[in-house]
């Protein structure tokens, strides 16, 4: 039996892995590939605690989440697509419009 | 309450019905229907008090009616006040004199106002006065009176200034008001005083306890009765504060002759005849309501006789009036003083309704110079003012002369003080039958001094209230003062009358008469006789001319002690304390802080996507240490590592 510990452990390291990606990054793809890495990493701990408890509302949690997550990716990436054809560039550091 | 229907609250309720009308609806109602209302709200009220006088004189109530069970307005602790109002000798006096001269004003003014634009504004606000008045003469209470004492004044107000478009009248009405509110400030101290002494504000009421405490006098009833009648000279044009009355004569006419000299004026005279229980008690206050009463006689008797326009002339005598009624007051003479009302609201109703009725026949002219040869022209208006003329010159037989008369044979009788008030009366009654007969000569006698007015005699709307009004300065002193005094005593109390040394009634009344008599020799030789001889007195007697014409420049010291540096005041509080200081520094200290907050604050929204982000995830880093280790912790919840089943 692996324990417990193990999926957790795995759980947050998706999750600091998704934090650091998308704190260093500086492709919008990629941050954004980032912020799915942790959604994820949530989802596996959510999996986790409801085989752990034999409750089935985590599992449930997770598919919300997976909704979610799809929806966002559709509008995020149309976000994505529309500012590449305005300033034909990804770089966050240059999307800074709204900089005093 | 048993006993045949009275309907008291109908007799002020049927005006201000009117009111609502005209008030609301009137700018769209053909002008006949406007009048139709305006007309029948005071004859409605008048039905009523005569029905209510009827139901008396024929033995079916008895005075006083307090009305029970009326309408609570404010319960507050011990304190109680109600709607109620009371019917007896005084009030049932006043209510036939407002209703009655004021349903003959409002026939008169349907004629005299008859091409104005603001009609129906007109009759409104008339309404809008009657039912404030009757509230005021109605009221059970100090409190409810004084409700019909600041209407009345807010009615005054809307009627001095109805041109409003002259600045001259809106400045009149603003005038009128201002200088009323001090008097008022008066009342409600004494109403305070009132309330903290006697637990009540109801008439009768304070009546009964000044009544089971035949010891006390003076003190604090002198305070209150003081302050009771600062309230009365501000309403009644007493000194100090008689200077709004001359510029009231700005509103129309027969505003002049209902508000400012038949009723409203009179409120003062009133509201002391109503608390004569709290002066009777002081003979200080009674003191200054006396001497105050005949030096506003006489002061603005002095300031009457070089008037030169026709309504100044009566507003002046119209103070000078009030003042005999303050003097009949002062010497506690209360009936002599509501009985010079009475006829006053007569005579003098009629002598602004005639005065009116010139201004109107020669187009708008108010300047007496101007006037003159108008008997043949206004026959009629000419008759109906001879009789006002003669009646307020005390001719014998006539009413003032019986009012008048009493008050001076009253003021006789209190001692030297008295006898001196009596000379002072004596020779105010001199002035008025010589600025009376000055006024009559000027206007009506000699040639026409401005041949571009073209005179012609008032419609019959007019005419018929000056011919009513007429026969009632003729004989509405016939009852005389015996028999006035003994109906109105239930009501005002009844006070010895001492023999005066010896002298014989009939013998003031001569003296009275004599005075008349010179008033009207020293015009007659003036104004008619010599017309050419006023202008040389006044050359030859320059300096009193001048402190006449100028109303001994009372506006001007006035305007110099306390409208300037009040003014003032005000400017600096409102241009340095409240706009610079309080409005200033409140919104440039909010706008201070807006911009330090926003200077700190602008320093995070570096434009960079991934220090937000860094933010973010060090902020949520720092809540799951808080949740985790602090609330759990603190909780008493232990963290293990579970085991794998």
């Amino acid at each position: 039996m692996i324990p417990l510990s193990w999926y957790l452990l795995l759980s947050a390291t998706l999750f600091c892995l998704g934090i650091v990606g998308f704190l260093v990054r500086r492709n919008l793809i990629t941050i954004f590939m980032s912020i799915e890495l942790m959604l994820n990493g949530v989802n596996l701990s959510f999996v986790t605690f409801a085989h752990q408890w034999h409750l089935v509302k985590g599992q449930i949690f997770v598919f919300f989440v997976m909704v979610v997550a799809a929806a966002e990716a559709a509008v995020g990436l149309a976000i994505i697509i529309a500012i590449f054809r305005a300033r034909a560039t990804l770089a966050v550091d240059r999307i800074d419009l709204m900089k005093l | 309450m048993n006993g045949p229907l009275l309907f008291l609250p109908l007799i002020p309720l049927l005006p201000f019905a009117g009111f609502l009308l005209n008030g609301l609806f009137g700018s769209r109602l053909p002008k006949a229907l406007v009048t139709l209302i305006a007309l029948l709200a005071p004859l409605g009220s008048l039905a009523i008090v005569a029905h209510d006088a009827y139901l008396f004189w024929s033995g079916a109530i008895t005075f006083p009616v307090i009305e029970q069970g009326a309408p609570t307005w404010i319960s507050v602790g011990t304190l109680h006040v109600d709607f109620g109002f009371v019917l007896d000798q005084l009030s049932l006096t006043m209510l036939l004199i407002i209703t009655g001269v004021g349903f003959l004003i409002h026939i008169y003014s349907a004629g005299y106002m008859a091409h104005e634009k603001g009609y129906w504004r007109y009759f409104a606000y008339l309404n809008l006065f009657l039912f404030f008045m009757i509230v005021l003469v109605l009221a059970g209470n100090a409190l409810l009176m004084f409700v019909g004492w600041e209407g009345v004044g807010l009615a005054s107000y809307l009627l001095i200034g109805f041109w409003f478009q002259k600045t001259s009248a809106a400045d009149a009405g603003k005038k009128a008001f201002v200088v009323n509110r001090i008097g008022d400030f008066g009342f409600l101290i004494g109403m305070f005083l009132l309330l903290a002494n006697f637990g009540t504000l109801t008439f009768s009421e304070i009546a009964t306890k000044i009544g089971e405490n035949p010891g006390w006098t003076g003190g604090v009833l002198t305070c209150i009765a003081i302050c009771l009648f600062v309230g009365a000279a501000g309403k009644s044009a007493q000194i100090p504060l008689y200077v709004w009355l001359p510029d009231a004569m700005e509103g129309p006419t027969p505003v002049s002759a209902l508000i400012h000299a038949a009723t409203m004026v009179t409120a003062g005279v009133y509201m002391i005849a109503r608390s004569h229980a709290i002066f009777d008690r002081s003979p200080v206050a009674l003191s200054v309501v006396a001497i105050i009463g005949a030096a506003t006689a006489l002061f603005a008797a002095t300031m009457g006789l070089v008037q030169t326009d026709i309504k100044r002339v009566l507003a002046y005598s119209t103070i000078s009036q009030l003042g005999y009624m303050f003097l009949g007051c002062g010497v506690m003479a209360y009936s002599a003083g509501v009985f010079h009302l009475m006829t006053h609201a007569f005579f003098k109703a009629l002598l602004f309704l005639a005065a009116g009725s010139v201004i109107h026949g020669i187009g708008g002219e108010q300047d007496l110079r101007k006037m003159g040869g108008l008997r043949k022209k206004l026959p009629v208006t000419f008759w109906t003012m001879t009789a006002g003329v003669f009646a307020i010159a005390g001719a014998p037989f006539l009413s003032a002369f019986y009012s008048k008369d009493a008050i001076l044979y009253a003021a006789f009788q209190q001692g030297t003080f008295g006898r001196v008030l009596w000379a002072v009366g004596l020779f105010t009654a001199l002035l008025t039958s010589f600025y009376m007969f000055r006024l009559w000569y000027l206007a009506f006698f000699g040639k026409q001094r401005a041949p571009e007015l073209h005179p012609h005699e008032s419609p019959w709307s007019m005419l018929g209230p000056l011919v009513i009004l007429a026969l009632l300065s003729i004989g509405g002193g016939w009852i005389g003062i015996e028999k006035f005094s003994e109906w109105l005593a239930p009501a005002v109390g009844t006070h010895a009358v001492e023999a005066a040394g010896g002298i014989p009634e009939w013998a003031f009344s001569v003296i009275a008469v004599s005075m008349g008599l010179i008033g009207w020799l020293v015009a007659h030789v003036l104004y008619f006789a010599k017309p050419d001889q006023p202008a040389k007195l006044a050359g030859s007697f320059s300096v009193p001319y001048k402190v006449l014409v100028n109303k001994y420049w009372v506006d001007e010291i006035y305007n110099a002690l306390i409208v300037k540096p009040l003014l003032m005041i005000s400017r600096f509080l409102l241009e340095w304390v409240v706009e610079f200081a309080i409005i200033g520094g409140v919104v440039w200290l909010l706008a201070g802080i807006a911009l330090l907050t926003g200077a700190i604050l602008q320093k995070w929204q570096s434009g960079n996507l991934r220090s937000y982000a860094a933010w973010l995830a060090a902020g949520a880093a720092a809540l799951l240490l808080f949740a985790g280790a602090v609330l759990l912790a603190a909780n008493g919840v232990d963290i293990k590592w579970a085991g794998w089943k």
